[in-house]
């Protein structure tokens, strides 16, 4: 599903460049939990961003879906993100003056889905993570949790191949982190990948493969206790 | 276009105006501003213009009037400051030489008496006076008639007065025509009354009799006060004018130089000064109107580069849900379209209502200041399209800008 070789990247500061990624190898195949570990600065928040399309890389080669991403323009990498990725960010980023149930339509308008259809659609989704009843409310109204579960309501839409956390449970207390991990899982287990951005232990215990960035190399990539376990089994 | 009539572009940036109210607002504001001061300012400056041509309605404009004074240098044995006056050989003299170019003529015998009907009485002017004069200066009769050509051959005593006259002459519900008037203790059968006008008016309160009996009655002889000429269409009239006075001065021994002898003046020349004057306004209301107009498309551009960067984020996030860099150029490009439209609409909507009370308030009546203060569609329609599409480069700016910015860096703006 998402495939990179000997990932570079830097960025300008000043005269001198920050090099940030330094040659990142990572294979995740369809339907993996992957959790990536690392503390600020490790690089972690630049690869969700290059595997997220939101940014480009300098070298090495990026595959999304057997697709080699080399010198996109906008406009396809907005199409690809809209086709094959939902994003989960921290801070939620959900518009606020629209309702939950329009911020979850709103990816399906981007695809081009007529009015009535998508808030159907939407509605579903908002359902699945369990906030039906708040469908009608503005994000001030809701809580960090249930802004969470709206974000990923988004995110999943589109049924795209990939969902992308980036710090899904920074700014949630221990008990809403809980179930929004849970909503991953669940997620997950219906055969989604999910890629997930943490610094939190208990975080990545939940996922199923950690793979651990420092100064923006990989310095251990296995699966948790939990996986191994099962397999051992 | 298909967006264009898709109800849900329309719900996205109904979504955005009703959200950013103030911003909103502002906008409307500046560009409503805009085009109603350029409504309201050529609707009054035409309704000044349609002011002035109503002045000078009733009235040939292509007239000169020709009176005499006195000699300033002394010429072929005469002293200077001779005194000397028109005479009906003159008329003949002029009338003869200048066919082609005059159209009407009028002499003119003037003076004041006191007029008499039973125990009223009131010091008014007396003019003897041909028919022609009702077509250089329209007079509009409320009873009765002008003079007509047999009152000159028969030399009738009769009179046509003003209505301020008759009422102060005569007793209310009294019908004044075939009353008799007295004037220099002569009776005059009244035959008109007119209404005043309220136009420029050289005799005001008149009893027009015919000159051949003021001729007779007051012994004029040959003499005539004044007169006035109209040219006919396409003349040079100062050309005309400057011609006449010449044949004047040799025909009563004036030096051709002679400055102060004859006494005229050209009503195009003087009108031709007040309508450059209105050129010249209308001029600065176009400067005014299309200076305004630019300042609110700037605001326009303004209001929408700042929301710009207000909104970055909510950019970020809608490229990060797959929104492409046309459909976010298309967004805000509509919007600022719709605002200046609307806008617009209103400041259109507004100006008209402005120029509505205007002509309420100062355009009727009489002596109305501004008359019938109106803006042509055309004109409104090329302003109002500018706008829009001022409004519409203008908008692109930011929203080019809104979409050149990678959208991780407008995810990261706070």
């Amino acid at each position: 599903m998402i495939r990179i070789e000997k990932l570079h990247k830097s960025y300008p500061m000043g005269k001198d460049s920050l090099h940030v990624l330094k040659g990142i190898n990572l294979h995740i195949k369809e339907g993996e939990f992957v959790s990536i570990m690392g503390s600020s600065g490790s690089g972690k928040s630049t690869l969700l961003n290059i595997v997220g399309l939101l940014d480009e890389h300098d070298e090495g080669n990026y595959f999304l879906n057997g697709q080699l991403i080399k010198n996109l323009n906008e406009k396809k990498a907005a199409l690809l993100r809209n086709k094959f990725l939902g994003f989960v960010f921290q801070s939620f980023n959900l518009i606020s003056y629209k309702t939950a149930l329009e911020n979850v339509a709103l990816p399906l308008y981007y695809k081009g889905m007529n009015r009535k259809e998508r808030l159907k659609v939407a509605l579903d989704y908002l359902d699945k993570v369990g906030l039906k009843d708040w469908a009608n409310h503005l994000p001030n109204e809701l809580s960090g949790g249930q802004k969470q579960r709206v974000a990923i309501a988004r995110a999943l839409v589109t049924k795209p191949k990939v969902v992308l956390a980036d710090e899904p449970t920074g700014a949630l207390d221990s008990i809403t982190s809980d179930s929004v991990m849970d909503l991953l899982k669940d997620i997950n287990n219906e055969g989604m990948t999910v890629f997930v951005i943490t610094h939190e232990e208990e975080v990545a215990a939940q996922t199923k493969r950690i793979v651990r960035l420092k100064d923006g190399l990989i310095i251990s990539d296995e699966l948790t206790k939990a996986v191994k376990a099962a397999k051992a089994v | 276009m298909k967006f264009l009539f898709d109800s849900d572009t329309w719900q996205e940036i109904y979504g955005s105006i009703r959200k950013n109210k103030v911003r909103t607002i502002i906008t409307i504001i500046g560009v409503l501003w805009g085009i109603f001061l350029l409504v309201v300012l050529l609707g009054a400056a035409r309704g000044m213009e349609n002011g002035f041509n109503k002045l000078f309605g009733n009235f040939a404009t292509n007239s000169v009037f020709v009176w005499t004074q006195s000699t300033d240098t002394p010429f072929k044995g005469f002293q200077k400051g001779r005194r000397f006056s028109l005479n009906t050989n003159d008329i003949e003299s002029l009338k003869s030489e200048y066919s082609k170019e005059i159209r009407l003529l009028a002499p003119r015998n003037q003076t004041n008496n006191l007029v008499v009907h039973n125990f009223k009485s009131g010091d008014f002017k007396v003019s003897g006076d041909y028919p022609v004069l009702d077509q250089i200066q329209k007079k509009k009769l409320i009873y009765g008639r002008f003079l007509n050509k047999n009152d000159i051959l028969s030399i009738a005593k009769v009179a046509v007065i003003s209505e301020d006259m008759y009422k102060r002459l005569f007793d209310k519900n009294v019908m004044p025509i075939g009353e008799y008037i007295k004037i220099n203790a002569i009776n005059y059968k009244v035959i008109g009354v007119y209404e005043p006008s309220n136009t420029i008016d050289f005799d005001g309160d008149t009893a027009y009799i015919p000159f051949s009996t003021y001729k007779k009655v007051y012994n004029t002889a040959n003499k005539i006060d004044w007169m006035m000429i109209t040219a006919h269409e396409g003349t040079n009239i100062e050309q005309m004018e400057k011609d006449i006075l010449l044949t004047l001065k040799n025909l009563h021994k004036v030096h051709p130089d002679d400055e102060r002898a004859f006494g005229s003046v050209n009503l195009g020349k003087e009108i031709g000064k007040v309508t450059g004057f209105l050129t010249g306004m209308q001029f600065l209301t176009w400067f005014v109107g299309i200076a305004t107009l630019i300042a609110g498309v700037f605001a326009i551009g303004n209001i929408l580069l700042i929301t710009v960067k207000e909104r970055t984020k909510e950019i970020g996030i809608r490229r990060a849900l797959g929104a492409t860099p046309k459909s976010i150029r298309q967004q805000i490009i509509l919007e600022s379209v719709f605002l200046t439209t609307v806008a617009g609409m209103l400041g259109i909507i507004f100006g008209a209502l402005v120029l509505f009370f205007i002509d309420w308030k100062f355009g009727q009546g009489e002596d109305a200041a501004l008359v019938n203060p109106t803006v042509d569609i055309p004109i409104i329609l090329i302003a109002f399209v500018t706008l829009v599409i001022l409004g519409t480069l203008i908008g692109l700016i930011p929203a080019h800008m809104a979409t050149v910015v990678k959208p991780i860096e407008a995810l990261r703006e706070e």
